[in-house]
């Protein structure tokens, strides 16, 4: 039997009956005008949420919305700072604590671990992918922040309080408690990007070192991490960007409060989340542009960051260019 | 000698952090499942499936409309969902090389990424400003967006699974190409496409941030499309912040529920394509 090839139509031989094929035409037009209704949803995403959004700079200014701290719906003041603040700050939270457990974990799956277990963990990163990110929120906001408030933080406060990160009381809402339900999150993204890209590290690399006498962390330290450094970044990026976009689990746990504070302990509040709650009860096309606007600056970043990623998972995938390989 | 020493030493050192990585993750998911069953399951009886949610204090209530809600919207987005997300799939996989492919797989792939939040404020701006009413219709197309771009890189891959000598066998005997894609290439495809599509489902049974303010809530039956609709994600949440323990309560038994419908579609997406792609000839 010939070896299977896997030739998309595209590339196959083209028969004497393609050029002229009636049919063949109408189905290669068929799909691509498929095909290309995915671009004009993606038009068509961007326009909207220009046009709800347009209110919000005319009036009140790019400059003033991005940078003032004021929010108040009433006086139709509205500054994006502490969301955005509150954003980044429960974002790069979650991304400290995911990274290593993810990076440890995809490398449980693909090196270290038993056998036997792979198969097991694999399926409960599925499932922690697959459950519904408000229940996450019920399970953070009744066992996780009591958790948080009784444990965690008087023990932090205890032994790190001198830091401005764990000062004030310790009421369990806030920035911590987001950040932390936040990792248990993306932590399945990343694991899986990285351990795709883990899959892409050519054998020959990791063999090398080991049969110059490395043990197996060093042969991973040496060949396997940095080959593979820039496919980890990606999958840190893109769980970064399910962070930030994160809604549900965030606005049950994060205290909702549109102040700025530099404890970890107090409440704060996200992008996401203020869109979620105020959207639905906003009192006026200036009040629903702004929170709109808010929508499209965590849609830039998102973007941006997913754009980066995709393309730092795809140069990994297609392998260093020259001497490495 | 004591140098190899150190070195096994640190060896074991990181096998043990990667062992510990793994319980880092599988503890909260365990405390998670097995608190949701068991605070879940006092309040599972056959009324929380069929009645109406009741005011707080009064005995019995269930979440009955806000599961046809969530049925309901769900299929409205698949009405869009499916033809789009399934037809950009098969373009993908069949004509996908070139340069317009590139550019249609990156837009799906950055697209999949935008937050549920974001998508529903454009469904907002799609229907709910435009008709100047929440309704069940908003619900389903910013679901119908969410669904799109990931169904549509699922689909591609399922059909790429599907072996090349197939297609060649085909063309060899002189079926026109057109004929190939849909007879032979897709039909060998089709359990992994099913798959796919009940992986978006399930996925879009589980947003919330997007109902919020396109669907809305609804205390009673709806399945008239242009009216505000209760969704079992939505309820949950509604239930979960409200400062009452028996909605409390109930927020984990609904939230048992979503588990249930959720975990069922994705066995059985697994299942499928596990059947078919073992199955399929080589």
């Amino acid at each position: 039997m010939p070896q299977p090839s896997n030739i998309p139509a595209s590339q196959a031989p083209s028969t004497p009956a393609r050029a002229g094929n009636p049919g063949d035409r109408a189905w290669g037009w068929g799909i691509t005008i498929f095909g290309g209704s995915l671009l004009v949803v993606a038009g068509l995403i961007l326009y909207e949420l220009g046009r709800v959004a347009a209110p919000a700079w005319e009036h009140i200014g790019l400059v003033k919305f991005l940078f003032s701290s004021d929010w108040d719906p009433v006086q139709e003041k509205f500054g994006a700072l502490p969301f955005i603040y509150g954003t980044l700050v429960t974002s790069g939270l979650a991304l400290l604590i995911a990274l290593p457990v993810s990076v440890g974990l995809a490398l449980f799956l693909s090196e270290m671990g038993p056998r036997s277990l792979r198969v097991p963990v694999a399926y409960a990163i599925e499932v922690l992918a697959a459950i519904p990110s408000v229940i996450y929120g019920l399970w953070g906001l009744f066992i996780m922040v009591p958790w948080l408030r009784e444990s965690v933080q008087p023990f932090l406060q205890k032994t790190l309080g001198f830091l401005p990160l764990f000062k004030g009381p310790p009421i369990g809402l806030g920035y911590m408690a987001a950040g932390t339900i936040l990792a248990l999150m993306i932590l399945p993204t990343i694991a899986s990007v990285t351990i795709e890209v883990l899959k892409t590290v050519p054998p020959a690399l990791k063999e090398g070192a080991l049969a110059l006498g490395a043990t197996r962390w060093e042969s991973i330290r040496i060949s396997v991490l940095p080959y593979a450094r820039p496919g980890i970044i990606g999958a840190s990026l893109l769980g970064l960007g399910r962070a930030l976009g994160e809604t549900m689990a965030v606005t049950m746990v994060i205290g909702n409060s549109p102040e700025i504070h530099a404890s970890l302990f107090a409440p704060g509040y996200s992008l996401p989340a203020v869109i979620a709650n105020e959207f639905a009860e906003a009192t006026g096309d200036v009040h629903v542009g702004a929170l709109a606007a808010l929508g499209l600056v965590l849609f830039g970043i998102t973007l941006i960051l997913n754009a980066i990623a995709q393309l730092l998972v795809e140069a990994v995938a297609r392998g260093p260019k020259g001497a490495r390989s | 000698m004591n140098r190899l020493r150190w070195r096994k030493g640190v060896d074991l050192f990181w096998t043990v952090a990667s062992g510990a990585a793994v319980l880092a993750a599988v503890i909260p998911l365990a405390s998670l499942l097995w608190l949701v069953v068991s605070h879940g399951i006092g309040g599972l009886t056959f009324g929380f499936f069929t009645s109406l949610p009741t005011p707080v204090g009064e005995p019995g209530g269930g979440v009955g409309n806000a599961i046809v809600g969530t049925f309901f919207m769900v299929g409205i987005a698949s009405l869009f969902a499916l033809p789009a997300g399934v037809g950009a799939g098969i373009f993908l996989a069949e004509k996908g090389d070139g340069k317009l492919g590139t550019i249609v797989r990156f837009t799906s792939e950055v697209l999949s990424g935008v937050p549920s939040i974001v998508i529903g404020i454009v469904a907002y701006g799609l229907v709910v400003a435009r008709m100047k009413r929440f309704s069940a219709l908003a619900g389903g197309v910013a679901l119908a967006l969410l669904m799109v771009p990931s169904l549509a890189r699922s689909t591609e891959e399922f059909i790429r699974l599907v072996p090349g000598a197939l297609r060649e066998a085909s063309l060899a005997l002189g079926v026109p190409s057109w004929k190939t894609s849909l007879r032979v290439v897709l039909r060998t495809a089709l359990g992994g496409i099913v798959t796919a599509v009940l992986l978006a489902v399930a996925r879009a049974a589980g947003e919330t941030a997007p109902l919020l303010f396109t669907a809305l809530n609804n205390q009673y039956w709806n399945t008239n499309p242009f009216q505000p609709t209760a969704s079992l994600t939505v309820q949950i949440y509604n239930y979960a912040i409200s400062p009452y323990d028996d909605w409390h309560q109930k927020a984990w038994t609904a939230a048992l529920v979503l588990l249930l419908l959720v975990g069922l579609l994705n066995l059985v997406a697994r299942f499928l394509s596990r059947n078919r792609l073992h199955g399929a000839p080589r």
